[in-house]
């Protein structure tokens, strides 16, 4: 029934987007076991771990689309949802090490051999559990969005001064995390890791499986995603965006719509974090760096903010400019990003998907 | 409050101030409105008549004085914007505010009686009961044509019904209309007379307004404010012929 719904909603756009992901979703994975190396079609391994990136990354963006673009709530600190979701996944994965450590401890991790603790801090308990740590890379970022959404929006903390406090909270839980007695690790972060239920985290198949996971995941947050903003609270969000008091004087809370659709997005940046931590192996502090909080936004933004499928576009585009520019000219990188901003804001103002998917695709903007 | 007031009014004001860094917006303020009334609120820049539509509304707390509603059942001074309006106080703006990039039918569905909370407006769906709403809406509010169409896209004049058609749509037992003809045209304002004439059969209106062609259209009891209070109250006649009126406002 939802599908069949959605289905009657979607532009010719969008069912491209979902066959292109689903489509490498199946082919990625093929072409990296199947085909030998050396053959034009064959994926090399440091391929696979980089489009998964990139699909964590789409997700991490898709979510913040849904608060930025439909809800006009710039979150600059969406960095930490995602990578409280890392961090959850992270400590799964440090504890099934087990005795294969450095220390060999069966119970705790090398940093607190190290650290010379002698027992493990409640904030690890059950975290050998997969599905408890599965649970906790969603719960823990929905709660944080929770807590924080909760006191913003009742005290009708909206525009700019939300967006510094978003980034206050990311970068006060960034220094938090670099503490060694905050117990995750502090600088160095967790890593390491040896399998994920079993799996080699490193092996071939595990990490093509992860990719599949990765696009599936990215699937399913734009399937949630448009089913909240083709619904009649769809509506709504986009009337609070634009309008916000009008919205109050129709009876509509504002700040429980507000709320709702931010700790939504967040559980989806948590799922993309965990996803994100196998496949490149490590979680550190940096990854509350407001700096990759921003770079989401400049993704959506290139993309185009209120299309869903152009934040995710954006998120590849601008992660395969960085990648083939970090290579072959490093010290222009920054340069570039803060260029391709101010150009996007001056000449694109509603990015890639919004400016040119209405002409070339149908796709009918904010609806 | 101590205890509910007996009243009769659907809209009862006693000794409601305001005031702003020392400036006073209202001043020991009474209005009463009496249910089913159509009554228009008059006086120059500055009397107070917009921050009186703020208080009443939930956007502005009063500083002292009684707000109540619907016979003294509630009282306004506690209640929020959105729970008044689900109270069913339906607030025009002076500015017209709608919800610009959406179409006119979504506008007009947003604003439809419904339950306003999260997780029945996200299972919501259209029915037919909704979809005869709306056909009825369209033709009091004379868009039709314009069913599809940006709300963006709308003239000035259009904004205003729509806006009036929002308001319907709500089903307020109170209307508070804040300068609806400001401008239009004077085929138009005549329009927003009868359109309002016909809404008041079934609904209480406060209407804000200027325009004293459009007062005198509506036929309906005057209320003069200045600096915050009520200088006269009576026919546009009456009113009209009040020496202290003429000399703060009409004179002018």
């Amino acid at each position: 029934m939802i599908v069949q719904r959605l289905a009657g909603r979607l532009g010719i756009s969008e069912i491209a987007f979902i066959a292109a992901v689903a489509g490498l979703a199946v082919l990625v994975p093929l072409a990296n076991l199947t085909m030998p190396e050396g053959s034009l079609l064959h994926v090399s391994n440091a391929t696979v771990v980089l489009f998964g990136k990139w699909m964590c990354y789409a997700l991490l963006a898709l979510s913040l689309d849904l608060v930025w673009g439909y809800c006009g709530i710039l979150s600059l600190g969406h960095g930490a949802f995602f990578a409280l979701g890392g961090y959850a996944m992270g400590m799964y994965l440090m504890r099934t090490i087990g005795t294969r450590g450095v220390y060999g401890n069966a119970i705790l991790p090398d940093f607190m051999v190290f650290l010379n603790w002698k027992e493990l801090p409640y904030t690890w308990y059950f975290f050998d559990w997969f599905g408890y740590s599965a649970l906790m890379a969603m719960l823990v970022p929905g709660a944080l969005a929770f807590v924080l959404g909760w006191f913003a929006f009742r005290s009708r903390v909206t525009g700019v001064y939300l967006s510094i406090i978003t980034q206050a909270v990311t970068y006060a839980l960034q220094l938090a995390f670099f503490r060694n007695d905050m117990g995750f690790g502090g600088n160095n972060g967790l890593t390491d890791f040896k399998d994920i239920l079993g799996f080699q985290v490193q092996a071939q198949t595990t990490r093509a499986t992860l990719f599949a996971l990765s696009a599936l995941a990215l699937l399913g947050g734009f399937a949630a995603a448009k089913a909240i903003v083709s619904s009649k609270l769809g509506l709504v969000l986009i009337a609070i965006r634009d309008a916000e008091t009008r919205t109050r004087f129709i009876g509509y809370r504002v700040e429980h719509y507000k709320l709702f659709v931010f700790v939504v997005s967040a559980v989806m940046a948590g799922i993309a974090g965990a996803l994100y931590v196998p496949q490149v192996g490590i979680i550190n502090p940096s990854e509350f760096s407001p700096a990759n909080s921003i770079e989401a936004v400049i993704w959506v933004a290139v993309g185009g903010r209120g299309t869903l499928i152009g934040a995710a576009l954006g998120a590849v585009l601008v992660n395969a400019a960085k990648t083939w520019l970090t290579a072959a000219i490093p010290t222009v990188w920054l340069f570039a990003l803060g260029a391709l901003f101010i150009l996007v804001t001056l000449f694109l103002p509603r990015g890639i998907v919004g400016t040119f998917g209405s002409k070339l695709f149908g796709h009918r903007w904010s609806k | 409050m101590n205890g509910p007031k007996t009243t009769e009014a659907l809209l009862y004001l006693d000794g409601v101030s305001v005031s702003f860094d020392g400036f006073k917006a209202l001043n020991q303020l009474a209005l009463l409105i009496a249910p089913g009334e159509m009554r228009a609120i008059v006086g120059p820049n500055g009397a107070g008549k917009t921050t009186m539509m703020d208080v009443i509304t939930g956007k502005t707390r009063p500083d002292t004085g009684d707000v109540l509603f619907d016979g003294g059942q509630h009282d306004l001074t506690r209640l929020d914007e959105a729970t008044i309006a689900e109270l069913g106080i339906g607030r025009k703006f002076q500015k017209p505010t709608v919800f610009e990039s959406h179409t006119v039918e979504d506008n007009l569905r947003l604003a439809l009686k419904a339950p306003r909370s999260v997780f029945p407006t996200l299972t919501a769906r259209r029915t037919a009961e909704e979809k005869a709403r709306l056909d009825e809406l369209f033709a009091t509010v004379k868009l039709g044509s314009q069913r599809n169409t940006q709300a963006g896209g709308l003239s000035h004049g259009q904004k205003q019904w729509l806006e009036i058609g929002m308001l319907l749509a709500q089903d307020p037992a109170l209307l508070l209309v804040d300068e609806p003809v400001a401008g239009m045209t004077d085929a138009e304002t005549f329009e927003t007379a009868e359109l309002l004439k016909r809404i008041n059969r079934t609904h209480s209106v406060v209407v804000v307004e200027h325009d004293m062609a459009f007062v005198r259209e509506l036929g309906v009891k005057v209320t003069v404010l200045h600096e915050g209070s009520v200088l006269a109250e009576g026919t546009i006649d009456q009113v009209s012929a009040d020496q202290r009126v003429v000399e703060v406002y009409l004179g002018r």
